[in-house]
């Protein structure tokens, strides 16, 4: 059991480790978004998922704040990202296409 | 305390992508930019939070790790909705 919850906790550090390189070698405030928010929500959920298989004692609270960042971190970096459109941050130069010029609400105001 | 080499390694771990987080943070040429950092960081703090309470055996720090999953949440969507259209 304690080797068990070592190995997923390490597979969930590294898992943040890379989430960190991808915020820092990005080019984009999008890809900075991507990168942090997928990474950084399997590696946390593994990390603390881990620490429960550690210590079984832990299991039910474990389980709570796993599930709790499974579903709010998403939600949070959606809300920074759709900010960050909003707010006039273009796209990085190498972009291919851009999806939400499509939609009405995130035209540029005249 | 932490005896074991696997816990120095993950503390380690985590200590290296708190620093590139906090690089970005500092370099980051729009607010978009740090604000992500700054909640990349805060969701890699919940995550330190349980680890250091399984290495120190304290059962208090989930609770507190809970606390500021529920705090830092709060936080980033304030911060998205006052980049989106100001105070």
């Amino acid at each position: 059991m304690l080797l068990a919850g070592t190995i997923v906790t390490g597979i969930g550090t590294i898992f943040l480790f890379l989430g960190s390189l991808g915020i820092l070698r990005m080019p984009d405030v999008y890809n900075r978004l991507q990168a942090g928010t997928k990474c950084t929500t399997l590696g946390a959920f593994l990390t603390i998922i881990g620490v429960g298989i550690m210590q079984p004692n832990w299991l039910p609270k474990t389980l709570v704040i796993a599930l709790f960042i499974l579903i709010t971190n998403p939600i949070s970096n959606h809300a920074l990202g759709r900010a960050s459109r909003k707010s006039g941050v273009s796209l990085c130069d190498r972009s291919v296409v851009d999806k939400a010029e499509e939609f009405a609400e995130f035209k540029e105001k005249e | 305390m932490a005896s074991n080499i696997s816990d120095i390694v993950f503390l380690a771990v985590v200590a290296a992508g708190v620093v590139l987080c906090l690089l970005r943070m500092l370099k980051g040429p729009t607010a978009p930019d740090r604000a992500v950092a700054v909640d990349t960081i805060a969701t890699i703090t919940t995550a330190l939070f349980v680890l250091l309470g399984s290495i120190f055996e304290r059962y208090v720090y989930l609770d507190v790790a809970l606390v500021y999953a529920v705090l830092t949440f709060i936080g980033s969507v304030a911060i998205a909705r006052f980049l989106e259209k100001g105070i």
